[in-house]
């Protein structure tokens, strides 16, 4: 007889059956748990008054107390705490009123106290949720663990000197929430879209600005496969992976090569990785076994941190809207399909810039002159939003332009790249390149005739087939350059007609 | 001139306002007789006698125009802990190189806004690790005292402000900055006939002071008498906002408490204080304490401190952690020794190994240990729980009076090499000044007597956390009963 082993409440989702990994011996399913470091947006660094902005000189943004100066003591940053709180409301998380800051010790040259201060024992924020969109529809939730405030470290330099480390302390100090999952994701494909969820969703928050190429996001992944129905393997822990494309691709590389490994009748080692991007690959940095002893203890220079409930509910009460609860709005507001109000929500930019765009006007239209054009040729230029020389407000007046009838929507898409090289408002260009819309059904009215005049065989094909009138409407255009409304050119060839 | 030293610091307050001598005559005096008497004494290891000069004549102007701060003019000596901008501040360890900070303690900062000098650096303890002044990079400091014994052995002025008590004790200055994380400031003053105190935690700020054990470290004062101390601890207390254990209170007026008595106040005798093995001399100190609070309208009771015996112990795993954290940043990186290797590893050995002392080294050592996984809670937890009960058993203690008295020291200075060779025997010293420091609370150490060898001995007097102001009183009427007034005969 089997025992069975103890629920554990770690181990609750099971992969689709498409999510399972081939392997010469069976299928296998990939185990997931994230622990992403978060920049909060803040002036000041977490324990000192220093700039907390990316880049500068070297060592530009740096305070005795980040220093490690002799005497020099940390005073905690109200303002990182209020950040950490709000992410933890963000994520519907329990916030914990008293929480406690301990120091991690280990030597390093970035670290310039010997420790790092963080919160081990007593963290900021508790369990909480966060529902992602998967690419197959589904919506999973990935419970939260835990949410601590830590400082983040300086910068080594290696590559500058042959014989020498450079160090630059500018983000020494800085906060960092260390948002903890639980393992709960079963895909590369979740592991990149939790990722991107969370993104979202510190935007939404303004706790983080999500800057991955800055560094204010990065994801240690923890990795794991076990055959399906027995209990989690060994895992890897993937530091420091800083995109969401580099996430699935480090998943699905190091699955892969912890399969080969079991299949070859191997173990696991549990050990620190590190994903190389260039060749795609995840290599060791330590095993369990050089682990620092991090000596934790609580941090005497610092009280424990102890919160009024009325100053959380607060906090609770200033929350923007969320993701979740926009992505239902625009589907009720502006009749949006599931997957386009997805997208739009998926970043708070974007959301943001189509309901600037939407307001009063043909949501449907706006939304695809915003998701195919301007995304497209963002996309192709390597650009964001925030980048965009259309500003929401000329993109609607462009919908607003194809709306009336002033322009169709083959003349609008050459006013488009004109908005983009110059900035003008669409009307004013439409003006001044004359490619108003032909209603005048007079000059219709007679290249029709001359038409008729011209060409009879064509006159007998359109009473033959009276729905394909191609040639006819394509022969208007071409007379009127392009500026003819297609509603009037139908009306006048079927008239003249007789159709 | 060599008198003017001789004043005590009120009396020189009293003097330069009155302008009976100027602040740059008071200085001049002091910056000789620390000229003549510090290659003996070995008190101060930097002397800034021309910045001392140059305070001393902005507060001659001050004085002259009536806008005298509370300390104008009054040289001070400062302990080599203390961060002072521009002048060099090494802890006394050697790792600390030449460190000249460019910014101030604010415990200093809020002594030259009230007017004080400063003379110099004073010796101590490496990083304030010793019981004796011998620990120190510039070896250790004479106490002024002699044996009667005719031997004529250099006695320790007792640790780790060693040199802020002997500049006191010697008239090297008219008093002295210290602090104190198990007694070093009580411990020191005793062995010298100087008074110390330790305030509260918190009521000092740690701001700028280099950080022995963050939870424990206090600053205070060592003068030439009661009322001194507490002018000084006034100027050196009060809320700062760049510490985040300093408490959010105002500064009474300490002074005015030295004369306020102790009629109707309950003074308790902790039991536990009573130890094998003590002197006659203290034993006998202690009781005349008794007697004089007595005398002076003081209830006398008997209390029970149950977890005392715990103390020294939980002391010596709680403040070695915390150091073992703090002294981490002392890695050859950014200031101070450092000694190449040819790895960051080896550099990091190197500058370390030849930059602490042995002293310093085996806290660290002590501290690494019970902080490592698997030993964290059968060591620094459990300290942590005998120190909620320390504290827990002061709390039940101020159930049945307002202050304690106990004696400061297991015994009056010793040797100089005497104690050095076993740390036991050495931290032995801090076993009735450490409670204070694990419960936070005030405490003071008041000359009271001679032993047979004519050395000073000093009672100490515990009080309520905040509650300086009963400890100043108590002390008060102890310094008039005994009528100490006893001083080292000059032989420097």
């Amino acid at each position: 007889m089997t025992t069975l082993t103890a629920p554990n409440d770690l181990d609750i989702r099971s992969a689709r059956p498409d999510q399972l990994v081939a392997g010469a011996t069976g299928d296998w399913e990939i185990i997931v748990g994230m622990e992403v470091h978060a920049q909060v947006s803040a002036q000041s660094k977490l324990f000192s008054g220093a700039s907390a902005a990316y880049g500068g000189a070297p060592n530009a943004h740096v305070s005795l107390i980040d220093a490690g100066m002799p005497g020099m003591l940390p005073v905690l940053n109200r303002f990182c705490v209020e950040q950490a709180v709000r992410t933890g409301l963000g994520l519907g998380a329990k916030i914990n009123l008293w929480s406690r800051f301990d120091r991690k010790n280990y030597f390093y040259p970035d670290l310039p106290q010997g420790y790092q201060i963080s919160q081990f024992a007593h963290p900021i924020v508790g369990e909480g949720v966060l529902n992602v969109d998967c690419d197959s529809g589904e919506t999973i939730p990935v419970r939260i663990e835990r949410i601590h405030l830590e400082q983040d470290a300086g910068k080594s330099i290696h590559d500058l000197d042959p014989h020498a480390t450079y160090v630059d302390l500018n983000r020494s100090g800085c906060a960092l929430m260390e948002i903890v999952s639980k393992p709960d994701i079963r895909s590369s494909e979740e592991a990149a879209n939790y990722f991107k969820t969370l993104r979202a969703l510190v935007r939404y928050l303004g706790t983080c600005d999500g800057n991955m190429d800055e560094g204010s996001m990065r994801a240690d992944v923890n990795v794991s496969v076990r055959k399906p129905g027995t209990p989690f393997g060994t895992r890897c822990e993937i530091k420091n992976v800083n995109s969401t494309r580099y996430v699935a691709l480090a998943v699905d590389y190091e699955a892969r090569r912890q399969i080969e490994i079991l299949e070859d009748g191997g173990t696991i080692t549990q050990e620190t990785r590190l994903f190389d991007v260039k060749t795609g690959k995840t290599r060791s940095m330590r095993s369990k076994e050089d682990a620092h002893d991090y000596r934790y203890f609580p941090d005497p220079d610092l009280l424990p941190l102890q919160l009024d409930q009325a100053w959380v509910d607060a906090i609770k009460a200033s929350l923007p809207e969320l993701p979740d609860a926009k992505k239902q709005r625009f589907r009720a507001e502006y009749g949006l399909s599931a997957y386009d109000a997805a997208v739009l929500v998926a970043d708070k930019d974007s959301a943001d810039f189509f309901e600037a765009a939407a307001k009063g006007r043909d949501a449907k239209l706006v939304n695809s002159w915003m998701t195919v054009e301007l995304f497209g040729w963002l996309n192709k230029h390597d650009k964001s939003l925030a980048d965009s020389p259309v500003t929401a407000e000329r993109l609607g007046e462009l919908v607003d332009l194809i709306s009336n009838g002033t322009i169709n929507g083959k003349i609008a898409k050459e006013v488009f790249p004109r908005m983009i090289e110059t900035g003008d408002a669409p009307l004013v260009i439409v003006e001044r390149e004359g490619l108003k819309q032909e209603t005048d059904t007079g000059l219709i009215e007679q290249t029709v005739d001359a038409l008729i005049a011209a060409n009879p065989d064509k006159v007998e094909e359109a009473r033959l087939k009276p729905k394909a009138l191609g040639w006819w409407v394509g022969q208007l255009m071409k007379a009127t350059g392009g500026k003819a409304s297609p509603a009037v050119i139908n009306e006048v060839i079927k008239a003249k007609l007789g159709l | 001139m060599s008198k003017l030293t001789e004043l005590t610091l009120a009396a020189a307050r009293d003097g330069l306002a009155k302008k009976a001598f100027s602040a740059v005559e008071l200085a001049t005096a002091f910056n000789q007789a620390i000229e003549a008497a510090n290659p003996s004494l070995n008190a101060y290891v930097l002397t800034t006698p021309e910045k001392a000069l140059d305070m001393a004549a902005a507060s001659d102007a001050r004085l002259k125009a009536g806008n005298a701060g509370k300390l104008e003019g009054i040289p001070l000596g400062i302990k080599d802990l203390f961060c002072t901008q521009g002048v060099r501040a090494t802890a006394c360890s050697n790792i600390l190189g030449e460190f000249a900070p460019t910014y101030e303690s604010t415990v200093t900062s809020q002594l030259w806004r009230d007017g004080a000098v400063m003379l110099g650096k004073l010796n101590m303890d490496e990083f304030a690790m010793g019981s004796s002044n011998e620990t120190s990079r510039f070896g250790p400091v004479v106490n002024p005292w002699k044996r009667q014994d005719g031997a004529n052995a250099a006695l320790t002025p007792g640790g780790s402000s060693g040199g802020s008590a002997a500049a006191v004790a010697a008239d090297l200055c008219l008093g002295a900055t210290a602090t104190d994380t198990g007694g070093s400031i009580r411990q020191p003053a005793s062995f010298t006939g100087t008074v110390g105190i330790k305030p509260t935690y918190g009521r000092a700020s740690r701001y700028g002071i280099v950080a022995f054990a963050s939870s424990l470290d206090q600053a205070g004062p060592i003068a030439k008498n009661v009322l001194d101390s507490a002018i000084l601890l006034e100027s050196m207390c009060g809320h700062d906002p760049k510490d985040s254990t300093s408490l959010q209170v105002p500064v009474p007026d300490f002074a005015a408490a030295v004369s306020r008595g102790v009629k109707g106040l309950r003074i308790g005798v902790p039991k536990e204080y009573r130890v094998d093995g003590m002197p006659e001399a203290i034993e006998k100190l202690w009781s005349d304490g008794i007697a004089w609070l007595k005398d002076a309208g003081a209830e006398i009771v008997d209390v029970s401190l149950p977890h005392t015996k715990y103390a020294l112990p939980c002391y010596y795993i709680v403040a070695p952690a915390e150091a073992s954290s703090n002294l981490a940043r002392y890695d050859g990186m950014r200031f101070g020794k450092r000694v190449a290797g040819n790895t960051l590893t080896e550099t990091y050995e190197q500058s370390r190994a030849q930059g602490f002392g042995n002293e310093v080294k085996r806290r660290i050592l002590i501290g690494t240990y019970v902080l490592s996984a698997g030993y964290y809670d059968a060591y620094y937890l459990r300290a942590q729980r005998v120190r909620s009960r320390i504290a827990e058993d002061f709390r039940q203690a101020w159930q049945k009076c307002d202050a304690l008295l106990t004696p400061t020291a297991p015994s009056a200075a010793f040797g100089l090499g005497e104690k050095s060779a076993d740390p036991i025997q050495m931290y032995l010293n801090d076993v009735f000044t450490v409670t204070a420091n694990l419960a936070g609370l005030p405490g003071i150490s008041v000359p009271a007597a001679l032993d047979a060898q004519g050395l000073p001995l000093g009672l100490q007097v515990i009080g309520k956390a905040l509650d300086e102001e009963t400890v100043f009183a108590v002390a008060g009427v102890l310094e008039a009963q005994a009528g100490f007034t006893a001083k080292a005969k000059p032989w420097w």
